[in-house]
């Protein structure tokens, strides 16, 4: 069973075990490309494509600023069309309506689509130990239930997993051949996930979108369990965030013209299903559709009216793709469900700061995952709004090896910087300081944090024997 | 070619001033061939990003406010870097959003504060400064000068005036080299990794000397560099563009 809560320990630490790592940086490089890639051909085909993006964000834009009218629009709308509406304050509370819902349905095993909420509020192990199996249907995700992990990729979740890796996997754990044929390896998930399609009496899917106005839960996808899990079980539960909606179903069509060529630089996905309601009179599906809309964090994001934007994500996955900070460190630095840029910005949002404060630190802000962003979050902009943040709102660690506090430091340097006399006077002893340390123009160790950091990978240079502050006086006024 | 007098005011930057004083030194000459008039304050120190990269916005306040008083009078401020020309344009007005009068001042102040390339290119309207070079170069978008400040051509044109010089595209030369302020110390293994990775693009696509805006991005590369003992030089572009050889 894999980890649950919010991983403590240091990001940095997780991360160099991804970089010392040679398989898992081919496997995130190779991977991240290759998705780049493909989206950058799929871009190249639409004519327009940034006033898509421009009238994707205004959408979200006006989505987020009047969510109350668009949830009980929708709530109206999914209740017109027959199916049933369960508000959930707290990932505890979605577990239990959910489990709640497996009970009455009589089922003992409840197949699930690939969803991100459900990792979020940890619903595999809310339905375990309510004496009921879930059973991932998705490949990636079918990967990770047998190695016991969490989703190293909004969007491809066993990303970090070769064929070899997953062979492996399933010869421990299905008795299967070993095998490092793609293809035969899918027939062996295949093989062990359809009768389960059959046999369960509860479907548990999430949504990409959902449309306000009709009530609509849209799924897109490739392998077509998304569509088994909603159609053949009796009951279709559809966990979604509240921040999914898209207010009209004229809308539709542009974010599934941003979505899948964002995430995988597909036109469209093999399968996009449009779910308005349970089964009608001579119709196929299920009987029951119950749609549990999450909080668990959301409503207070939208509160802080500058990290609301975050909520306008529509989980393509291309910031992660985009970063190269992730393509170093792999989706389990993060230390939670969510990865990446967008990972460091909910993270902190939805677990609280404290337990995630080293998050929005995670980047070098070069700004590669808003060239990506379908709906143009700023990512660098809020990370940077988080760091304050965290500054203001949580206690600091002293960082190991230093002197003192971070705050202090900072103290220290800005009073230096407000007095010239003092900034020069630093200078002057960091250059008598630095004859003990510099050869030849450079330094290759230092002990006192912060430099000893930066000189573990790298030398530093000396300072200039002479600033410029005292050539420009030599120079000019003796001129 | 030289235009009307154009008074400048030099900002050094804290890096440059400490670290790499030769940088200002050739930016100086660069623009005096231009025919600018150039100034230096002596009263400057740094534009507060440290603080505001580590998220002690107070802090940065208290810097910047003093670079708002230090540049009200000055025509142009020009600027050896794209970082701190960012910190100034971009998140000056942000940083300052509550406070009337000194938001009024960065606006102002973000009309006039050029990054050196920018304002050669855009300002005085030049394009060949008179250097020669004739070396193997590959330039490096700095990421604040490129994705914040949207400055992709202005240093390549310069460049590619410079005569006997051979430049060269990397691959991914978008790619950041992994400084990020202060990012290289927290993270300082995916830091460096990132800049071998740059690296590595400069020796495939032929360069002998990488070139830069930004004196950060530079000694970052430069201490990967000299550590592994690389067969590559970086260089400021003010540096190059002095260069008559």
């Amino acid at each position: 069973m894999s980890e649950t809560g919010v991983q403590s320990g240091e990001i940095h630490e997780r991360g160099n075990v991804a970089l010392g790592d040679a398989h898992l940086q081919e496997a995130y490089r190779s991977s991240t490309l290759r998705l780049l890639t493909h989206r950058r051909d799929a871009l190249a085909e639409v004519p327009g494509f940034e006033r898509l993006r421009d009238r994707a964000r205004e959408l979200k834009h006006e989505v987020i600023e009047h969510l109350d009218f668009y949830l009980a629009q929708f709530a109206d709308s999914v209740e017109r069309n027959g199916g049933q509406v369960h508000w959930a304050r707290t990932s505890e509370e979605a577990c239990s309506i959910i489990l709640d819902l497996a009970r009455r349905a009589g089922a003992r095993e409840v197949v699930k689509a690939k969803t991100m909420v459900s990792e979020e509020i940890e619903l595999n192990h809310a339905l375990e130990a309510g004496g009921i199996r879930p059973v991932e249907t998705d490949l990636g995700e079918f990967i990770l239930q047998l190695a016991g992990e969490r989703p190293a990729h909004i969007v491809a979740p066993a990303i970090h997993m070769t064929r070899h890796d997953v062979s492996d996997l399933f010869a421990a754990h299905l008795k299967s051949e070993a095998t490092a044929e793609p293809e035969r390896l899918n027939q062996i998930a295949r093989g062990a996930l359809r009768e389960m399609f059959q046999k369960a009496g509860m479907g548990l899917s999430g949504a990409n979108l959902a449309v306000a106005e009709t009530g609509t839960v849209v799924l897109i996808e490739n392998e077509g369990n998304i569509r088994f899990c909603t159609t053949a079980p009796r009951v279709h539960v559809a966990l979604v965030g509240i921040e999914k909606l898209i207010p009209r179903f004229a809308d539709l069509g542009i974010f599934l013209r941003l979505l899948p060529r964002s995430a995988t630089g597909q036109k469209l996905t093999s399968y996009t299903s449009l779910l308005t309601g349970p089964r009608r009179a001579g119709e196929d599906g299920p009987e029951e559709m119950h749609v549990v809309l999450l909080d668990n964090g959301r409503i207070a994001t939208l509160a802080d009216e500058k990290m609301r934007e975050a909520l306008f994500c529509i989980r393509c996955g291309a910031c992660l793709n985009a970063c190269p900070v992730y393509r170093k460190i792999g989706g389990h630095a993060y230390g939670w469900v969510y990865s990446g840029p967008i990972g460091a910005l909910i993270t902190p949002q939805l677990t609280g700061l404290a337990g995630a404060r080293e998050l929005p630190f995670a980047s070098s802000l070069c700004g590669a995952c808003r060239d990506v962003c379908p709906v143009k979050i700023n990512i660098p902009d809020l990370l940077l709004h988080l760091r304050s943040e965290v500054q203001e709102q949580t206690p600091a660690p002293k960082p190991k090896g230093a002197m003192v506090k971070e705050r202090t430091a900072m103290r220290l340097w800005a009073w230096a910087m407000k007095h010239p006399f003092i900034y020069k006077l630093g200078g002057v002893l960091a250059r008598w300081g630095q004859r003990f340390y510099a050869r030849g123009g450079w330094i290759r160790h230092l002990s006192a944090y912060p430099l000893s950091r930066w000189t573990e990978g790298r030398d530093l240079p000396a300072l200039a024997p002479r600033s410029f502050h005292a050539w420009w006086r030599k120079h000019e006024t003796e001129k | 070619m030289s235009p009307q007098k154009v008074r400048a005011a030099f900002f050094i930057t804290c890096l440059g001033d400490q670290f790499f004083p030769q940088v200002g030194a050739c930016a100086v000459s660069v623009l005096r061939r231009l025919g600018v008039e150039v100034s230096f304050n002596p009263a400057q120190t740094c534009c507060g990003q440290p603080a505001f990269n580590t998220g002690f916005r107070d802090e940065a306040r208290q810097v910047a406010a003093r670079v708002l008083d230090l540049y009200q009078d000055a025509e142009y401020v020009v600027v050896p870097s794209g970082s701190c020309t960012t910190m100034v344009r971009v998140f000056y007005p942000e940083l300052f959003a509550e406070q009337p009068e000194h938001l009024r001042q960065a606006l102002e102040l973000k009309k006039k504060f050029f990054e050196f390339s920018e304002f050669l290119v855009k300002v005085l309207k030049v394009e060949d400064v008179g250097a020669s070079f004739p070396r193997r170069v590959a330039y490096h978008d700095s990421c604040h000068l490129l994705r914040e400040l949207g400055i992709e051509q202005e240093p390549r044109t310069l460049l590619r005036s410079v005569r006997g010089i051979q430049l060269v595209e990397m691959k991914d030369n978008q790619l950041c080299c992994g400084f990020g302020g202060t990012f290289s110390v927290k993270f300082p293994e995916v830091s460096v990794a990132m800049a071998q990775d740059k690296l590595r693009a400069a020796s495939e696509a032929g360069a002998d000397i990488l070139v830069a805006n930004d004196s950060g991005c530079l000694m970052h590369l430069a201490g990967v560099i000299h550590r592994q003992g690389l067969p590559l030089q970086t260089m400021h572009l003010a540096e190059l563009l002095a260069k008559q050889e």
